[in-house]
């Protein structure tokens, strides 16, 4: 065979094993968005239908009555971008400490913040953090779910990182001109990192929005849960199993953040490639 | 002077939180691991390493570190070789392929709970399409998420989809570092596309490699709690259990304080030992990359 056909072969079959795998993968999200807006004979239909027939809002407004799920969706936004917002100010100041001084204790500090990189205390330490928070008075409030998780060490070597690669004259420079280092920070580093800042940004916010066994056990209360412990609930107060409310409270969860990287997905791709954050 | 103190007064945020929520922690699931609480619970009595004993001659903790090696251990496998091949799929250029990046790295922005009722539906015996379809094709109909193997396959099936995209992230990026020199001086060599993928560039990827498993068993032994809780409730009769799922039982259903304290520190020793290895062999990675 010649050259030429066999690569064309090659491509079309890699063409095809693409297809498939994609559409493989993305299935489950499709038939979630399909199947909530769809009426239940449709969604109980057998053989099971595929594509969808219509446009079905009630599943919608039925999802709100089962649980108060705009309440549950502030909540959900609430921690997260408070969450997103302190990681962002602990990560950029502890940085900039790294990178810019040289101080005693810089090494010894340095690895106590390090051995923290991979634990998700929210997980792995989930009994005592909940006696100390409980002891603090803090189960269902705000402070619970975001205070403890305002500070990571990934996000402060994340700026640590970047803040390295800007040239040292520019401090000198604004040093010259009579700058602060805190004026140095926010006036010129800041700015500078603006790309480095939106991608930790949504890479925390889509962690923190979909947290799920932390806010499970510190909101009892209904109105101070989140959308992510809201599926469950609706999965479990759903004796009849409709699913198109099911999949109408899954794809409520799911939206915020899958817009946000269809969106963002060069920016999102980049960053967790440049960091390693913990998916 | 002031110059002096800044460095510690821009580290204190993020110490406070730190230790405050990290380190206490710790230390006090090592503490109460050593304690009882009374009967009427106005009491802690130390027991030494009573917790620990209980736990070891536990059957049902036993079961629950049993099931967590299996379901990370096919989880972590497959999730690598199949996001391997999928990465080198998709570092082909060929028309559309960003369309096919977006529909594959998807379940990536999706939580692991959205993941459990995607796949819970999706197995469900009534409504289910893959149910449907395995009828069809294999002549399996089955109650997916009642019943033994099935309810661990459904928990690794959906475990493996949403760890899928990071892994695959990683892998092409790692791929599109990859010369295309090296790749074209193995095709004057001669050799075949099998050999090349597996003799010179799965080794090049191995420190990516060596990342995603980690990252992996992290995922699977700790996050994978969600879409246990959404798709088995660790049932039928504590068959998916796994240790995560266990602690929260013993912690904050059943309310067995000491027990739960002492299954934290196991769950935070895995956790060391995991950190540690990842230092020790992976450091260069983390530092010159």
């Amino acid at each position: 065979m010649k050259r030429s056909t066999r690569k064309t072969i090659k491509m079309i079959v890699v063409e095809i094993l693409l297809i498939l795998t994609s559409l493989l993968i993305f299935a489950p999200i499709l038939l979630a968005i399909f199947m909530s807006i769809q009426p239940p004979e449709f969604v109980f239909a057998y053989p099971p239908k595929f594509l969808p027939k219509g446009f079905f809002v009630k599943n919608y407004f039925d999802a709100f009555k089962i649980v108060p799920f705009a309440r549950m969706a502030l909540n959900s936004f609430v921690i997260a971008a408070f969450i997103t917002l302190g990681k962002l100010i602990t990560g950029s100041l502890s940085g900039y400490a790294y990178a810019n001084f040289s101080f005693k204790g810089s090494k010894l500090t340095f690895y106590i913040l390090f051995a923290t990189l991979f634990i998700p205390a929210e997980i792995v330490l989930i009994v005592p953090l909940f006696k100390i928070v409980s002891r603090i008075g803090w189960t269902n409030t705000y402070w619970a779910m975001t205070i403890p998780f305002m500070a990571s060490a990934t996000n402060t070597f994340l700026m640590q990182q970047h803040f390295k690669t800007i040239p040292k004259e520019f401090e000198d420079a604004a040093r010259i001109d009579g700058a602060t280092s805190m004026q140095y920070f926010v006036k010129v580093i800041l700015p500078l990192s603006r790309s480095i800042i939106a991608g930790a940004a949504i890479i925390n916010f889509t962690y923190a929005w979909n947290m799920y066994l932390w806010p499970l056990i510190v909101a009892m209360e209904d109105r101070m849960k989140t959308v992510q412990v809201a599926i469950n609930m609706i999965i479990n107060a759903e004796s009849s199993n409709n699913w198109g409310i099911i999949m109408a409270g899954t794809v409520i969860a799911l939206a915020p953040t899958l817009i946000l990287f269809f969106v963002l997905q060069d920016l999102f791709v980049k960053s967790l490639v440049g960091s390693g954050i913990k998916g | 002077m002031r110059r002096k103190l800044l460095p510690y007064l821009l580290l204190m945020p993020t110490y406070v939180i730190i230790v405050l929520f990290i380190y206490l922690p710790a230390y006090d699931s090592f503490y109460s691991s050593f304690f009882k609480v009374s009967v009427f619970g106005n009491r802690r009595i130390f027991v030494g390493i009573q917790n620990y004993l209980s736990l070891f001659t536990d059957k049902d903790y036993l079961a629950s570190v049993r099931f967590t090696l299996i379901y990370t251990l096919s989880t972590v496998v497959i999730s690598i070789f199949l996001s391997f091949f999928i990465a080198l799929l998709l570092d082909q250029k060929v028309p559309g392929s960003r369309i096919y990046r977006t529909l594959v790295f998807a379940p990536y922005a999706v939580s692991h709970a959205v993941a459990g009722a995607l796949w819970g539906f999706l197995l469900n015996p009534v409504v289910g399409h893959v149910n449907y379809l395995t009828r069809i094709f294999f002549g399996i109909q089955t109650q997916w998420l009642t019943t033994r193997p099935f309810a661990a396959y459904s928990l690794i099936f959906a475990s493996i989809w949403k760890t899928l995209p990071f892994n695959i992230i990683f892998y092409l990026a790692a791929l599109q570092g990859i010369s295309s020199e090296v790749i074209e001086a193995s095709i004057i060599d001669g050799t075949n596309s099998w050999t090349r993928v597996w003799k010179i560039i799965f080794p090049l990827v191995s420190p990516i490699t060596f990342y995603l498993v980690i990252m992996s068993i992290i995922s699977s032994t700790f996050q994978s709690f969600a879409i246990i809780d959404v798709m088995t409730k660790g049932g039928p009769g504590g068959y998916t259990t796994n240790m995560i799922y266990k602690l929260f039982m013993d912690g904050f259903r059943f309310q067995k304080t000491g027990l739960a304290a002492a299954e934290n520190v196991i769950l935070f020793f895995v956790m060391i030992i995991i950190t540690v290895f990842y230092f020790v062999y992976g450091q260069k990675r983390v530092h010159y990359q």
